[in-house]
């Protein structure tokens, strides 16, 4: 069983992650494990709460849909998906990855065949953003008022 | 209210094999059963459940139970396999308080808790009062109910293993707080009996019990 | 007084197929596809996000398709689709300074640390028709950053209000004790007086334009706030949500969420010194001119708590969070299209036997002699 904050970390970029790209790398990881539902995907909603000012008091200031589903290799290990949107298949991928990444036998290909792809992928994802955004950073400067 | 602690998934039974078909089946059930209080309903092809519930509580709060319906265990259910279970498939939080409970779980008729501990509604909302889920030995022995009131054409009889005088009483002053007041189910095993807050409840053969 | 009225089936179903032939328009002209809607009508996707509060780019999308481009239709629609879905969560609060921005602007402090970024942004375009779009083979440069100046460009930066904030001129918002979970509009009625955190969930989905031209009229004096954008963020921040099975939260995906917090001045009391205070914004998707609309109006809704003036419509809660909904809204003022015959059948037979009385008081020199011309047909319904 992998640390929590692990587990936290591969559930996130996971979620994150577009269901496209996790497709194309679980196809490389050769044959996957057969499963139980414990809970089939299930589309729902998670209200989302803000704070005022950013800090303060919580809010609720709307709903997003979100699908989860629960499931258990014949070993025990369990996993779990939970994404933002309506992908039940993005889910059930996440779950599998979870699942598996507890498995000892498989954790070392899942990390090595779509983990560390996943992670590369989006922090490329993100220095092209950042690139594109910060091209638009600007300096405002002030001009004296001739007003003497 | 959430127990922030990981659920033990390794061990979770199984829970309704087609939720949204077998949820309504039994909410039908529940429906029959309170719309004609005295009469049996049985549930078909529901799950075992866990350890502490009977079959039709389980059942019944798997089809009703959700994040917005606190549920009340005994606490010896609660720290059991029953408590996991109905966090993990309804998500509903455990209540600790009686009056925080939108739905009561009652393992044996001796556990009965007294009415004014449960919430009964308020006269805006009666609707938002706590329904019991009770558990009883037998309802083929044991006291001899009568029930009058709206759902029933005449007079409905029913027996309960283990009635008490005390059950009785509970039911009558639940009349009494119309239109305020609990909704009693009595299951035993897969099988379940409605006992609404409109219905007249008189018991005979107390002393056989 | 509603009457059931019966009949005109099969004119509805004929009804819905002239819809389905008005709404795709020319056959020969391709059909718009959910993905071109949400590609390229963002700004529209994000409206109907905030004011249909589900966050559901594709939902919003098609919504909008099926609403043939009626905003506030595509709003109901997606209104309506969030009743059919459980409830499985709340998230964790997002943490907008955990932003990765788009764009982020400050009216009120020049030199920002991280720096003012303009993303993309209507501001300073010439609002003059482009009429190079109306050619659409022709291709659109994609934003060239050129060589970046810092390889490891970052943007991710502190909010404005919590360096201010540090230097005590600003009132800061300390999380309440116990950080109490919110009242949920969704789930209970609005019950006056309403707290701060229940306004600001309803303002979240309420009317755009209704807001803008509220909030417009705090600046235009019908309120006594002078306000600042101390600050515009827009970018993406990760959702957490708490999972009962595992124990603890996790990502469950990103957002796109539009912040603005405005400064007013304040001029203090006996008590307290005088501050600078706040009215907050945030919305769905890119949607700055909603977020503005939405702190201005919080923050005059904060005139009584404040120890203001309270007299300006925009000042009062009951009024404003009353008629923010635009699906309540519409659905009252459309209801007016639906059979009302009988209550005007009443209101007519009230009318006439006032004017008979009327007639009778004046004499009936000048009155007609003939009926009111009402055609039999309506007599009969």
């Amino acid at each position: 069983m992998t640390n929590n904050t692990d587990r936290r970390g591969s559930l996130g970029l996971l979620a994150r992650s577009p269901a496209t790209l996790l497709a194309e790398r679980m196809a490389r990881v050769g044959e996957l494990p057969s499963f139980t539902w414990l809970r089939k995907p299930e589309t729902g909603m998670v209200m989302l709460r803000g704070r005022i000012g950013g800090d303060g008091a919580r809010f609720n200031l709307g709903e997003a849909t979100m699908t989860r589903c629960t499931l258990r290799l014949a070993d025990g290990s369990v996993g779990v998906g939970t994404v933002r949107g309506r992908n039940a298949r993005h889910a059930e991928m996440i779950a599998l990855c979870d699942a598996m990444l507890q498995q000892p036998a498989r954790a070392a290909t899942i990390r090595m065949e779509v983990m560390n792809v996943l992670a590369q992928a989006e922090q490329e994802r993100h220095a092209r953003a950042s690139a594109d955004t910060a091209g638009s950073r600007v300096d405002f400067y002030t001009l004296v008022r001739g007003e003497d | 209210m959430s127990i922030h602690q990981e659920l033990d998934l390794a061990h979770m039974q199984a829970a309704f094999a087609a939720p949204v078909r077998d949820a309504q089946t039994c909410f039908r059930a529940l429906l029959e059963g309170l719309a004609r209080p005295g009469r049996i309903q049985r549930l078909a092809d529901i799950p075992v459940p866990p350890a502490g519930l009977g079959a039709a509580q389980s059942a019944i709060l798997l089809a009703l139970a959700d994040r917005d319906t606190p549920v009340w265990l005994p606490p010896v259910v609660r720290s059991a396999a029953a408590g996991a279970y109905l966090r993990f498939y309804c998500g509903c939080p455990l209540a600790t308080r009686l009056a925080d409970a939108t739905f009561v779980v009652v393992s044996t008729l001796a556990g009965l808790p007294a009415l004014y501990d449960l919430s009964l509604g308020d006269p805006e909302f009666p609707d938002r009062s706590a329904t019991l889920l009770v558990e009883v030995a037998s309802f083929d022995s044991g006291a001899s109910l009568r029930l009058r009131g709206p759902g029933i054409a005449d007079e409905a009889e029913l027996r309960v293993a283990d009635w008490s005088e005390s059950a009785t009483a509970l039911v009558q002053e639940n009349r009494r707080r119309v239109p305020l007041g609990v909704d009693i189910v009595l299951t035993c095993g897969d099988r379940l009996v409605g006992l609404p807050r409109t219905v007249h409840l008189t018991a005979e053969g107390m002393a056989c019990m | 007084m509603y009457v059931a009225v019966k009949g005109g089936e099969r004119a509805i179903a004929q009804s819905h197929v002239l819809l389905a032939d008005a709404r795709r328009g020319d056959a020969a002209v391709p059909e718009l596809s959910i993905a071109q809607i949400r590609g390229q009508m963002r700004l529209a996707v994000a409206r109907v996000m905030s004011e249909g509060a589900l966050y559901d780019e594709d939902l919003a999308a098609l919504a909008i398709k099926q609403a043939a481009g009626d905003l506030i239709e595509a709003i109901f629609l997606l209104r309506a689709y969030r009743t059919t879905l459980p409830r499985l969560a709340d998230s964790e609060p997002i943490d907008t300074s955990r932003m990765r921005l788009s764009r982020r602007i400050s009216a009120a402090f020049k030199d920002l640390p991280g720096g003012q970024i303009l993303g993309p942004t209507y501001d300073y375009t010439q609002r003059l028709l482009d009429f190079s779009l109306m050619d659409e083979s022709a291709e659109i440069g994609t934003a060239d950053s050129g060589p970046s100046p810092n390889p490891v460009e970052t943007t991710v930066a502190p909010r404005v209000t919590d360096l201010l904030d540090r230097q005590g001129l600003l009132e800061s918002e300390a999380c309440p004790a116990g950080d109490p979970p919110p009242p949920d509009l969704t789930r209970e009625p609005l019950l006056f007086p309403v707290d701060r955190t229940a306004r600001l969930q309803n303002l979240a989905r309420g009317d755009e334009g209704f807001l803008l031209a509220l909030g417009y009229s705090t600046q235009r004096g019908y309120s006594t706030t002078h306000p600042f954008a101390g600050e515009i963020r827009f970018g993406t921040v990760p959702v957490e949500v708490f999972v009962e099975e595992l124990g603890f939260a996790v990502e469950i995906g990103e957002v796109e969420l539009t912040e603005c917090q405005l400064i007013t001045g304040f001029e203090g009391g006996s008590e307290e010194a005088p501050r600078f205070t706040r009215g907050y914004g945030l919305s769905f998707g890119h949607s700055e001119r909603k977020a503005m609309a939405m702190a201005l109006v919080d923050r005059a809704l904060r005139a009584r708590e404040l120890g203001e003036d309270t007299e300006q419509p925009a000042n009062n809660e009951e009024f404003m969070l009353s008629h923010s909904d635009n699906v309540e809204a519409s659905g009252f003022v459309q209801h007016l299209k639906l059979p009302h015959y009988v209550d005007f059948q009443t209101n007519l037979e009230l009318l006439r036997r006032l004017r008979e009385e009327w007639e009778a008081n004046h004499g009936n020199t000048a009155a007609p002699a003939e009926p009111p011309a009402v055609p039999a047909t309506m007599e009969a319904a």
